[in-house]
C-alpha cells in the first residue's frame, strides 16, 4: 500500500525529523514521571513527588521544568566556556541519533540502515565525549573526577554491550534492526510458530549481558560511580544548572529509553505482532513497542532504586573478568550451534 | 553526483580547518576535539562513498574509543585550564618537510592505485551491504585479517608484560 499524494523527500525528512525530536524529550518525561518520581516515591516512601497538584501529584514534573527553566544560567569563573556550553548538546545529539534507526512498525522507521544495531551502539559511545568535556571544562575537581571515573566506566562496559548482541546478530543473520524484528517475527520455537520465536528465549545470557551492561552505560545505581552524589557532590554535572542541567537530564533519560527500546527490538520480538500485518502492524507496532519499552525500563529502574553502589575496582573487574568471558562464550556456543543446526 | 561534489567540499574544507585546529591549538584538551571533528568529517566522506559500515566503524574506534583514551590519558596527567601551556617545539621546517614528504607519497600512492577506476557510486541502490564486506574480510581476505589480529594480539600482550609491576 503506498500513500495516495506523492510527498516530497524534503517534508518527509523534515516530518522525521520532527517526530525524533519529539519523541526524545517525551520518551524522557515519561520515563522520568512513571519511574523516577512514582515508582521510587511508592518504593522508598517519598510524600514529596506525591504532593504537588492534589491527584497523586501530578503536577511534580511541570513544576520541576519550570523550575529548571527559571534559575540562572550559571558558569563557573574559570570554566572553558565554549566547551562548557557545548558539553550537554554533544550528550543529547548522541542520544536523539540513536533513535533514528529503531523500527515501531513495518514502515514507521526513520533511516532505516544496513548496519542498523552497529549504527546505534556506535552513535551512543560518542556521549562519552560529551561527559568528558563537562567535566574538564568545570575547572572544578570533582566533576573532573567525576568524568574520568565516566570514562573508565563507559569504555569498559561497551565491550559487554556490543558482544551481547552479537549473539542476537548470529541468530538473524542481519544487523539491520527492521531484519532481527522480522527474523524473530518469523521465526519458530521447534515448528511452533504462535508467537515467532523473541530471541530472549535463545539468547538470554546475551540479554542479560546487554541489561547490565546499558545500565552501567546510563551510570544507573550500582553503577553510578560517575555521578556519586555522596562522593562528587554529582560529578560531571555539578556545575551545572537550569536548562544546560535540563539538557543532562534528558539525555539521561532519553539514553535509557533508547536502550529499553533497543533490548526489547533485539530481544523481545519489537513491534511484531503474529498475525497482525499491513497498515493494522502500522497502527498497534508503535503502541507494542511501547509497552515493551516500558517492562524494560521497568527493571532497570527497578534495580536502579534497590541496589546499593559497588566499589571502582568491584565495578571494573565485574567488567573485564566476568562479564566479557560469559559475552565470548556465549558467542561461541551460538556460533558453532547455528553451523550445526 | 553534484550534490555529492558539494558535500565533498564543505567537509573537506571542514575538516581543513580542524585539522589546522589540531596543530595550531595551544590547550591539548582542545587540540584532541578538535581531532574529533576530523575523524567525523572522515566518517562522512566514507558515507559519501557508500561505504556505510566502514563510516561507523570509524565513529565507533577513532572518536569512541581512540580519542576517548586521549582524552583520558591528557586528564589524568594534567588537566590545563586555559592556554599557557607551551605546546610548540622550534621544529617547524623538519615537521613541514616531512608532512609535505609524506602527503606527496598518499596522494601518489592513491592515484597510482586508483588510476581509471570508478566507483559506480549512481548505479548502485544503496551503500555496500555489510554481507558483502564480511565476505571479502572472512573469504577473500581471510589470511590477512587472520595475520592482523595475531599483530595486535602481541601489541595487547606486550602491552600488558610493560604495564605490569612484579
Amino acid at each position: 500500500m503506498s500513500l495516495a499524494v506523492e510527498v516530497p523527500w524534503g517534508l518527509i525528512l523534515a516530518l522525521k525529523t520532527l517526530v525524533v525530536l519529539a519523541v526524545i524529550p517525551l520518551g524522557a518525561l515519561i520515563l522520568g514521571y512513571v519511574f523516577l518520581l512514582k515508582m521510587m516515591s511508592h518504593m522508598q516512601s517519598r510524600l514529596g513527588p506525591m504532593d504537588p497538584g492534589g491527584y497523586h501529584g501530578w503536577f511534580q514534573l511541570i513544576g520541576d521544568g519550570i523550575k529548571f527553566l527559571q534559575k540562572e544560567d550559571v558558569m563557573p569563573d574559570g570554566a572553558d566556556r565554549r566547551v562548557f556550553a557545548m558539553a550537554p548538546l554533544v550528550v543529547v545529539m548522541s542520544t536523539f541519533l540513536v533513535f533514528a534507526v529503531i523500527p515501531a512498525g513495518p514502515r514507521l522507521v526513520v533511516a532505516e540502515l544496513d548496519v542498523g544495531i552497529f549504527y546505534a551502539l556506535a552513535v551512543s559511545s560518542l556521549s562519552v565525549v560529551g561527559i568528558l568535556m563537562a567535566g574538564w571544562a568545570s575547572a572544578n575537581k570533582f566533576a573532573l573526577l567525576g568524568g574520568l571515573r565516566a570514562a573508565g566506566q563507559l569504555i569498559a562496559y561497551e565491550l559487554p554491550l556490543i558482544l551481547g548482541v552479537v549473539g542476537v546478530v548470529i541468530q538473524a543473520g542481519t544487523l539491520d534492526l527492521q531484519g532481527i524484528v522480522l527474523a524473530q517475527r518469523d521465526g519458530e520455537i521447534f515448528g511452533w510458530g504462535g508467537i515467532g520465536n523473541p530471541f530472549i528465549l535463545t539468547q538470554i545470557v546475551g540479554f542479560a549481558l546487554f541489561l547490565v551492561a546499558a545500565q552501567a552505560e546510563l551510570t544507573q545505581t550500582p553503577f553510578d560511580m560517575p555521578v556519586a552524589e555522596s562522593e562528587l557532590v554529582s560529578g560531571y554535572m555539578v556545575e551545572y544548572t537550569g536548562f544546560r542541567f535540563l539538557f543532562f537530564f534528558i539525555g539521561e533519560f532519553g539514553t535509557a529509553f533508547a536502550f529499553a527500546a533497543l533490548a526489547s527490538t533485539l530481544f523481545l520480538g519489537g513491534w511484531a505482532i503474529p498475525g497482525v500485518d499491513g497498515t493494522a502492524a502500522d497502527v498497534l507496532g508503535p503502541v507494542v513497542l511501547l509497552i515493551k519499552v516500558m517492562a524494560v525500563s521497568f527493571l532497570i529502574f527497578w534495580v536502579r532504586f534497590t541496589y546499593p553502589r559497588l566499589r571502582e575496582d568491584q565495578l571494573q573487574a565485574m567488567a573485564w573478568k566476568v562479564l566479557i568471558p560469559i559475552a565470548l562464550a556465549n558467542i561461541v556456543v551460538t556460533g558453532v550451534l547455528k553451523v550445526a543446526f | 553526483m553534484v550534490a555529492q561534489n558539494v558535500a565533498f567540499w564543505v567537509l573537506a574544507v571542514v575538516m581543513v580547518a580542524a585539522a589546522i585546529g589540531v596543530v595550531r591549538s595551544r590547550n591539548v584538551v582542545h587540540a584532541a576535539l578538535y581531532l574529533v571533528v576530523v575523524l567525523a568529517g572522515v566518517a562522512a566522506q566514507f558515507i559519501l562513498l557508500a561505504a556505510e559500515f566502514v563510516a561507523w566503524v570509524q565513529v565507533l574506534i577513532y572518536i569512541g574509543a581512540v580519542v576517548i583514551l586521549f582524552l583520558f590519558g591528557i586528564m589524568l596527567t594534567r588537566a590545563p585550564m586555559g592556554s599557557d601551556t607551551p605546546l610548540d617545539n622550534d621544529q617547524r621546517l623538519p615537521a613541514a618537510l616531512a608532512a609535505l614528504a609524506l602527503g606527496v607519497l598518499l596522494v601518489a600512492a592513491v592515484v597510482d592505485a586508483f588510476r581509471g577506476v570508478e566507483i559506480d557510486i549512481a548505479g548502485r541502490s544503496g551503500p555496500t551491504p555489510t554481507s558483502e564486506i564480511a565476505r571479502s574480510i572472512f573469504r577473500t581476505f581471510v589470511v590477512p585479517f587472520e595475520l592482523v589480529s595475531v599483530l595486535l594480539l602481541a601489541a595487547l600482550i606486550g602491552a600488558i608484560v610493560l604495564a605490569r609491576r612484579d
